[in-house]
């Protein structure tokens, strides 16, 4: 049987979306796109997909979407393929970004971790540490979030399609919080949430409903002093310890997370690592 | 393809695909034109969080266990809230239970038509894509996107995103929604009902092939509705358990060529999910589901891999009717969520994924913390019973092309929905034929 090849019009720029250590959901946005994906579809060549098509083109594209992080060593030999076949490539998501939650790894013992999951553990290849993208090649634009925004996603697309460099707010939560009005669930309730240090793009839905920010945009900009400077976790952490009482292993949970090795996180979790080991 | 001349060994590689690693593939071997041995193998990077989930906090597991899939995160909050209230001897009743059911609804809605639609639909039809099926089909296609954004929907306004939900936690929901905002919902689903009706219609009408297999089945089993959270595990040979025998019964191996653990009943294989499901709680299923079950023609139990997308669109008009049943009974819990006591202890649970049962125990210390943590998803108790079937298959695409036997058997595995993250309905197949 044949199957009806959609080579598209000539000239659409060619995008491709590349899978590595992930859950799938930053994809799965692209296809949540319900009402622009057959626009979308129309616009670009989506000449390798293989999550939403059987029928995968080799490169070179115009674009690259990669999601995951990189935790085999095959996976660290591909990537460098990826990003030969793409002048622009795009990571979609914490993993690909910021190595996502299986990076909790990059404190643990990887070894042992395999002999907790796996029977057979010499059959398992896997690098001790998972990685963002950008620690293994050039990053033309990183889309953060545990799950991206799809609305996000759909603006950079565009943006570069049209020659733009695209630009995504990089404020707290907690600005974006304030603006919708919600009481504040740290003030109120004394639940420690991390909305103050991280980045805005989910709608601030944690405490809209009631809960704690963690930090699933990673870490905001500009919330120290100045735009491009890292956020103020240290005055966070201090709030969540002396204020709210958490102890110093329960403040090294709250930043070691979702995006808990990018660097300020990462740095902060390590401090109260060392108050709790000091006692 | 390559193919090396006349010797004694033949073998022959087929790149079904261009390469793509980190994903699943399918190596069969044949000898003298019988089949030898089919592997199923997923590449799929480990991420271990059985290993990383010890150590943290009770509360943290639902955001945590949510990353494992993207299609299906409810599921894994689900089984695991389930599992540790066991622990701590909570118990989710009325309206926040009619809540959990209703989002899970949502996922199965969500993740049913997005496989139906545009990920299988395209095989029965001969695309290559939904995109490219929507050239010559696009009310069609239209129709299943509107479908799966309502099924989102649901999903946005009880856990705030589709996509690994936050309002999930032990003792109930961060935020339950108000009776306006629900009855905000219902227009949609009405549509969304008839629509559903349509595909079961639509979907009925393919061609199959006749491929009737001898499985065991294995799903919930509740008394007196159709299973999302709760009943008892039941297997067509005679299993009747509780989530804390599951391990008794079920066990888990490895293969040197996979990174995803299989699971086998006593010894067995055995099949989850929408056909299991609809073969034994097909009476609980609505008037209007049971008549257009039995306006398919089919008699159960459904027993050919092919018609599971039948189920699994009888299935989103189930999770359709039972949130508009919910929504119209639906009264505001007095609480979000119900207090729970902290203690020490060990709890199982097993919920119905879309892709079928999914099984977590966690021990807990009594500071909270997670000690010890067991997952067994669908997909690897499916994993072995996916490579059954194909070696029943085989023999019907040995005569072929080799491009031809890869998309006969990629046909095979897309019919179990296997769990993207365990990716493996992007198929590379090797035929090694040996003599």
């Amino acid at each position: 049987m044949s199957q009806p090849k959609d080579h598209g019009k000539p000239g659409r720029p060619k995008m491709a979306v590349f899978k590595f250590a992930s859950c799938d959901g930053c994809q799965l946005s692209i296809l949540n796109l319900e009402d622009d994906l057959l626009a979308l579809g129309q616009a670009l060549d989506i000449a390798y997909f293989p999550e939403a098509s059987s029928d995968m083109r080799e490169g070179p594209y115009d674009i690259a979407l990669v999601e995951g992080s990189i935790t085999t060593p095959e996976d660290a030999r591909r990537i460098l393929s990826v990003r030969k076949q793409a002048p622009l490539l795009i990571t979609i998501g914490a993993c690909a970004t910021a190595g996502g939650i299986q990076a909790l790894r990059n404190w643990g013992d990887v070894e042992a971790f395999k002999r907790v999951v796996y029977p057979s553990p010499q059959y398992i290849q896997s690098l001790s540490t998972s990685t963002p993208i950008s620690e293994h090649v050039r990053v033309d634009f990183e889309l953060w979030g545990c799950p991206i925004d799809k609305e996000q996603l759909l603006r950079v697309i565009t943006d570069l399609l049209a020659g733009v460099q695209p630009r995504l707010p990089t404020h707290s939560v907690c600005i974006e919080c304030k603006r919708q009005g919600n009481v504040c669930v740290m003030v109120a309730k004394g639940i420690p949430c991390l909305g103050p240090v991280t980045r805005t793009g989910c709608g601030a839905i944690c405490p809209s409903m009631g809960r704690d920010c963690y930090g699933c945009f990673g870490p905001a900009e500009g919330a120290h002093e100045g735009p491009g400077l890292p956020p103020n976790t240290a005055s966070l952490a201090k709030e969540f310890h002396q204020g709210l009482q958490l102890i110093p292993i329960e403040v090294l949970r709250r930043f070691r997370g979702i995006n808990g090795s990018v660097r300020p996180f990462r740095e902060e979790s390590q401090a109260w690592e060392q108050k709790d080991r000091a006692g | 393809m390559s193919e090396a001349k006349k010797t004694k060994t033949r073998t022959i590689a087929v790149d079904m695909i261009a390469r793509v690693e980190g994903e699943g593939a399918l190596r069969v071997t044949v000898k003298d034109g019988v089949v030898q041995d089919v592997e199923l193998r997923i590449f799929e990077p480990p991420r271990f969080f059985e290993a990383f989930l010890v150590g943290r906090h009770y509360d943290e597991v639902p955001d945590i266990v949510a990353r494992i899939c993207g299609i299906c995160p409810v599921a894994y909050q689900m089984s695991a809230v389930h599992a540790l209230e066991q622990i701590f001897a909570v118990r989710v009743e009325g309206a926040l239970r009619d809540l959990r059911r209703m989002i899970y609804c949502g996922e199965w809605i969500e993740s049913h038509t997005l496989h139906v639609y545009m990920l299988h639909a395209p095989d029965f039809l001969g695309y290559a894509s939904a995109i490219a099926m929507a050239k010559d089909h696009p009310g069609i296609l239209i129709r299943g996107l509107r479908l799966k954004k309502a099924g989102n929907a649901l999903m946005t306004l009880l856990g705030g995103r589709s996509v690994h939900p936050i309002s999930v936690k032990v003792g109930g929901f961060s935020r339950v929604p108000l009776r306006r905002e629900l009855e905000g919902l219902k227009e949609e689903l009405l549509w969304a009902r008839d629509a559903a009706v349509e595909t079961v219609r639509w979907v009925a009408g393919f061609d199959y092939p006749d491929f009737a297999q001898d499985y065991t089945f294995v799903a919930l089993h509740p008394s007196d509705e159709y299973p999302f959270n709760e009943g008892p595990i039941q297997s067509s040979g005679g299993v009747n358990i509780s989530a804390a025998e599951f391990e008794q019964h079920f066990r888990e191996e490895q293969a040197p060529y996979s990174t995803a653990l299989q699971c086998r009943l006593n010894g067995a294989s055995y099949l989850v999910g929408p056909l299991a499901r609809v073969n034994f709680n097909h009476d609980h299923l609505s008037p209007l589901g049971k008549q257009v079950l039995a306006d398919t023609g089919l008699s159960l139990p459904l027993c050919n891999p092919f018609h599971a997308i039948i189920a699994r669109s009888v299935e989103i008009l189930y999770a359709i009717e039972e949130t508009l049943r919910i929504i119209d009974s639906y009264e505001p819990p007095p609480c979000p969520s119900v207090p729970v006591t902290v203690r020490a202890g060990t709890g199982m649970a097993c919920t119905e994924a879309p892709r079928g049962i999914l099984y977590h125990r966690y021990r807990v210390d009594g500071d909270g913390l997670i000690r010890e943590a067991k997952i067994v998803p669908p997909t690897s108790q499916n994993q072995r019973r996916i490579e059954e079937d194909l070696r029943a298959y085989m023999p019907r695409v040995l005569d072929l092309s080799n491009e031809q036997a890869a998309l006969g058997c990629e046909k095979v595995i897309r019919c179990y929905d296997p769990c993207i993250s365990c990716a493996t309905h992007f198929l590379k197949l090797d035929i090694l034929r040996d003599g």
